[in-house]
């Protein structure tokens, strides 16, 4: 009875697999969203799946972002690269340059004879990946951006309103100085510091990081970090690092921990630490907008965005091509959409999105939440887009061991910046002379 | 020393025949590779390959140029040595100590071995969460004690917490053949040493040194390529070579730049200045040191 039960249980459920499978075309998606993000994308791939019948999309987690970056492109020169590539903000331009290998989001809906309206998208996200022609290249789709975040609880401890965050660089230092009056070891961080301190601090003050508006504009772009205004702000953070103010926590996003294990009392970085900081910090944590210099007309302006965007692979069968339109039609519709953004933290990609989530009353019951948002949704200048360079990679290294160099008193402001300038140069005339044709 | 046998093939296909799986396994790892690597340090291209050109000496004309690559050329020198020496004297004395002890030496033996089975990766980071600057057990101790411990800013601090990583790695291994080695020593040469009055440490200088002197140069070169080649997974997990370039050994700039950075054409060309420099320090040791060694 038992074993009869059972094969006639594994003959339906063969049958049951079997059948779709043949009817269906596959979709590849290869991706580097792990722990809870896995199970988002998982979730999403199983939405697009239950929601028609002609096509499956596998979710495939290839390792983090220069992991799984590495993979497709082995994968490609190889000819069997996926149908879909999630690939981070910093790699965009090697994507874009690679024009045999991409087929770019416009073209995707084209071929597959779908409408495409780039104007439902957040300018702020949509304009990072979208060509000087104004075709988008690939779909934003876990973007996060630049915010400020704090420790309420250290800020009562030391004698500060812990509902208002301090909002410009002055406001940070005096905040960091009572902080350790208080008997703060750390009392402010920062974790990607290319990003936070000189890529979105530049968007933030509408001054370009790079010229050629950003290297939107041509490949012959060259960095533009050591303005006056660049050389004042890292001249103020030095300053703050000499009196224990700013303690440096490392590269990437290891001063993240710091702030969560309640170490540091402010830092700046993504927004989305937030869900790490509710679901594991034993105080509260509050978000501030990044901060900025009063006194620098233009600002504030918008932050730049960070995470990563879905790019459509080249050599795929039009039958393929028509599924990843499709899911990406799903990807972006107002209700998934508006999910996502409540569900990880990370920032909307459609304005309907935002309007969804705003009128189901979710910012009111989680505050904070919607700073990010709000830097974002403005009207972004040609210097405050987003930031394209080739070797970006590098690039941020470079920045990462110069400041570094700052922070520990080697070099001087100036010098670290021009060489900043200077290293970075040379990577991006590589990147021009490698991608001339 | 034992009477030489030697075979002779009648057929002239049989000996090559017989070395044929090792020759494919050398040609394919060891001849293709460093013949691909060859060849794309001369071409520029893209991440995907979708634009190929060729570039003549370019990629090295770039390297060269490069200040802080040069720079990292002292870095390596330093970390090398480093590694290879202390890695050597400290397994040597490992195994003398672990030689004479009687019982429970199978115990001590495992335990030196043990290191052996971590990953690279996994080193770095074990050493990185003992040095963390604020949360590690040794940093904390060492704040204690009055020595301030920063290896996040300070680059001496990255150095020695690197070369501590590195060396922890590979004591197992030296600690191995340096074992064997000792214990292939006949006891009698040992016990006429003793007889005649040599004490321990003249028995070890005079006796079994000079016996052991073959392992050691071969875990010279071994220890110098290790330090050289292998050691990059460390430096990622433990410092990614800061603070700066402080800790960034060639070929972790390689790993970095190939890997991680995409520049194919760069990295193959670092590659091959590596393949030069290990070819010619391995060429030095065995035209200079091996004249000491005795077999």
């Amino acid at each position: 009875m038992k074993l009869k039960s059972l094969a006639l249980a594994a003959a339906a459920s063969s049958l049951l697999a079997a059948l779709p499978a043949q009817a269906q075309t596959e979709i590849i998606w290869w991706h580097s969203m792990s722990g809870q993000l896995g199970e988002w994308v998982n979730g999403l791939a199983k939405g697009f799946n239950d929601s028609q019948k002609d096509y499956k999309v596998t979710p495939v987690f290839k390792g983090t972002y220069p992991e799984s970056f590495a993979a497709a492109i082995a994968a490609f020169r190889a000819g069997n690269a996926p149908h879909i590539l999630q690939v981070f903000e910093v790699g965009t331009a090697s994507m874009m340059a690679s024009k045999g290998a991409i087929v770019p989001v416009t073209e995707v809906f084209k071929t597959a004879g779908l409408k495409f309206d780039p104007s439902v998208y957040v300018p702020a996200v949509a304009g990072y990946y979208t060509a000087p022609n104004g075709q988008m290249l690939s779909l934003p789709f876990n973007s996060s951006t630049t915010v400020f975040h704090y420790n309420k609880d250290a800020f009562k401890a030391a004698g500060l309103d812990p509902e208002k965050p301090p909002t410009t660089w002055p406001e940070v230092a005096r905040a960091a100085a009572s902080l350790k009056i208080a008997g703060h070891k750390c009392p402010f961080t920062t974790s990607w510091q290319s990003w936070t301190q000189l890529e979105s601090f530049s968007a933030w003050h509408n001054v370009e990081f790079a010229t050629k508006n950003n290297g939107f504009n041509g490949l012959d772009t060259r960095l533009a970090v050591n303005t006056p205004l660049h050389v004042r702000h890292i001249q103020n953070l030095a300053n703050m690092s000499q009196q224990g103010l700013f303690v440096y926590k490392g590269r990437n996003n290891s001063a993240d921990a710091t702030f969560v294990s309640g170490e540091c009392a402010m830092t700046t970085g993504s927004s989305a630490l937030y869900g790490a900081v509710k679901r594991n910090a034993k105080f509260t944590g509050g978000i501030g907008t990044l901060p900025y210099y009063p006194d620098v007309a233009g600002a504030p302006q918008n932050t730049v965005i960070g995470g990563a965007s879905l790019w459509a692979m080249s050599g795929k069968k039009p039958a393929e091509t028509k599924g990843v339109a499709l899911f990406f039609k799903y990807l972006s519709d107002p209700q998934v959409q508006a999910k996502s953004h409540q569900e990880t933290g990370y920032l909307p990609i459609t304005l309907e999105a935002f309007k969804i989530t705003e009128a189901s009353g979710f910012y009111k019951q989680n505050p904070g939440t919607d700073v990010s948002v709000n830097q974002m949704i403005r009207k972004t200048t040609d210097k405050s887009r987003g930031i394209r360079l080739g070797n970006f990679v590098q690039i941020r290294t470079i920045i990462d061991e110069e400041l570094e160099q700052v922070w520990s008193g080697k070099k001087t402001p100036e010098q670290g910046l021009a060489d900043i300038k200077k290293r970075g140069d040379v990577e991006l005339e590589k990147f021009q002379a490698a991608n001339k044709g | 020393m034992a009477v030489e046998k030697r075979v002779r093939f009648r057929s002239g296909w049989l000996p090559w025949a017989l070395v044929a799986p090792q020759l494919a396994i050398v040609l394919v790892f060891f001849f293709w590779p460093a013949a691909q690597g060859l060849y794309f340090s001369v071409l520029q291209q893209d991440a995907f390959g979708t634009s190929v050109q060729f570039v003549g000496l370019d990629n090295f004309r770039t390297l060269f140029k490069d200040e802080t690559y040069l720079a990292s050329f002292r870095v390596t020198a330093i970390f090398s040595l480093l590694v290879a020496v202390l890695g050597l004297a400290l397994s040597l004395m490992l195994a003398v100590m672990a030689d004479r002890v009687v019982k429970g030496s199978g115990a001590y033996r495992t335990l030196l071995i043990w290191p052996y089975a971590v990953a690279p990766a996994v080193a770095g980071v074990l050493w990185l969460f003992m040095f963390a600057p604020s949360i590690g057990v040794v940093s904390y101790a060492l704040n204690a004690i009055g020595i301030p411990w920063n290896h996040l800013l300070d680059g001496t601090d990255a150095l020695i917490l690197v070369v501590a990583a590195a060396v922890w790695k590979q004591i197992s291994y030296n600690f191995l053949f340096f074992l064997a080695g000792l214990q292939s020593i006949p006891k009698s040469l040992i016990e006429a040493a003793a007889i005649d009055g040599a004490g321990p440490w003249r028995r070890f200088w005079t006796v079994q040194f000079p016996l052991l002197s073959p392992t050691a140069f071969f875990l010279l070169v071994i220890n110098i390529v290790y330090a050289f080649f292998d050691t990059f997974a460390i430096i990622d997990a433990a410092t990614q070579g800061g603070p700066g370039k402080d800790t960034a050994i060639l070929v972790y700039k390689l790993y970095f730049d190939g890997f991680k950075a995409m520049d194919l054409g760069g990295s193959a060309a670092q590659s091959v200045v590596l393949m030069v420099i290990v070819i010619a320090l391995t060429v030095v040791q065995f035209r200079y040191v091996e004249r000491r060694v005795n077999y």
